[in-house]
């Protein structure tokens, strides 16, 4: 059945293409040279015109543009090559300016530190300095008023026992006399103080 | 064959004897060539850094002919650039414009195709008789061949040099009238079948159009290639 109607079909289709070509008549008409001049003279003259027209105007401007074009990227890309150098630059710049002042801040710091720690230490030499003085003053003070209560103490002592001995016995007893047995008991005292 | 018949616009132009009327081929001729000064003046007026779209269409074909020159003929051919350029568009245009319904196709008659075959023949020739003098004759003693093979060799490269402008000729007007007809013959299949039939005739026939357009550029591409092939054998003379 399929084999017919495809035997069919092409059957119909030389049939149609013996109707086509039927019906034209006398050949190819690029054979007919009735108008091969005309032709000729027509297309030597619109394809002069095109060709001058094309040299003389046209390519020109069109190779000047691709021209232009071609030199005013390579004239970008060079100014962008170099912008990013600066710019490179400018960073390294700025990472330096960080890394400086990172430096400098950490030199102040410390100089301050040193600068705190040395006026610490010389305002507490000077503090010690005078304490030490008060104190070597306060102990002299201290060991004169000793040496000096030792004596008052004696001389007490003797005034004392002058009138102690006064009032039990009536009459005077010579004051040197008792000022030596005084010194002479007091030194007893310290010598046992002392042991 | 109704789409290949020339027939006069307007009236009879006579110089001296000869016909010189006005004719649906020159309309053509007028109209590809118009076409083409029109889409590149525009395409060149403007100079954006960014081309727009008309521009863009005129710089590729620019530098995709360019790149076609220096390929095959090397540098000593860019004097012969635009040469080579407006012959490119000129076919490519009529090719394309004979693609249109009831347009005519410039190209599918052997005399205009003949007739630029010809000057590109004897235009190479002068060429090369002008760069290399008498010279230019080795182009038919191909080197490194046996004395006793080299008479017919040489017979045998004249009738291949001087088949040249017919080739090419016969070429480029062979593929658009082969192209055309068969279009047409499935066209009136397309009518003879009718409604139950005619759809497979149809379908080719819009493949048919898709391949033709495809057959118009590459057969301007090879119209303008041979060209500068010749020029190459007429400037660079290494055989």
């Amino acid at each position: 059945m399929l084999k017919k109607i495809v035997i069919l079909f092409f059957v119909t289709c030389f049939a149609c293409f013996n109707a086509v070509f039927a019906a034209e008549s006398g050949g190819m008409p690029q054979l007919n040279p009735e108008f091969w001049i005309s032709q000729i003279f027509w297309l030597i003259i619109t394809f002069g015109i095109l060709f001058i027209v094309l040299t003389k105007v046209i390519l020109p401007k069109i190779s000047d543009n691709l021209e232009t074009r071609k030199s005013q990227i390579l004239e970008n890309i060079e100014t962008a090559d170099k912008q990013k150098e600066e710019s490179q630059k400018k960073i390294d710049e700025y990472e330096k300016i960080i890394i400086d002042s990172k430096l400098k801040a950490k030199n102040y710091f410390n100089e301050a530190r040193e600068k705190i720690l040395d006026d610490i230490n010389k305002k507490r030499a000077v503090l010690e300095k005078d304490l030490d003085e008060e104190i070597s003053e306060v102990e002299k003070e201290l060991s004169e008023l000793k040496n000096k209560s030792g004596e008052k103490i004696n001389k007490i002592a003797a005034e004392t026992s002058a009138e102690l001995i006064k009032e039990l016995i009536g009459e005077e007893v010579n004051s040197s006399s008792i000022v030596a047995i005084v010194e002479d008991q007091s030194k007893i005292n310290r010598e046992r103080k002392d042991v | 064959m109704y789409q290949f018949n020339v027939y006069r616009i307007g009236p009879e132009i006579k110089l001296g004897s000869v016909d010189i009327s006005f004719t649906n081929a020159s309309l053509f001729m007028v109209i590809s060539s118009l076409a083409i000064l029109i889409i590149f003046n525009l395409g060149a007026k403007k100079k954006t850094l960014i081309p727009d779209k008309l521009q863009l269409i005129s710089e590729l074909s620019y530098s995709f002919v360019a790149k076609m020159i220096s390929d095959t003929a090397g540098s000593k051919a860019k004097p012969y650039f635009s040469f080579i350029f407006s012959l490119f568009m000129f076919v490519l245009f009529c090719n394309m414009f004979g693609m249109i319904p009831y347009a005519f196709t410039v190209t599918s008659h052997i005399i205009v195709t003949f007739v630029l075959a010809a000057f590109i023949f004897i235009g190479v020739t002068i060429i090369g008789f002008m760069k290399h003098g008498l010279g230019y004759l080795k182009l038919f003693v191909p080197s490194g061949v046996p004395m006793v093979l080299l008479p017919l060799i040489v017979i045998i490269e004249i009738i291949s040099y001087l088949s040249r402008p017919i080739s090419l000729s016969v070429r480029l007007f062979a593929n658009m009238m082969a192209g055309h007809t068969m279009m047409k013959v499935f066209g009136g299949f397309v009518i003879s079948l009718g409604i139950v039939g005619g759809w497979l005739p149809l379908s080719f026939s819009v493949a048919l159009t898709g391949l033709e357009i495809l057959v118009a550029f590459l057969q301007a591409y090879v119209f303008a290639i041979l060209t500068c092939i010749y020029l190459n054998d007429a400037l660079n003379l290494h055989h």
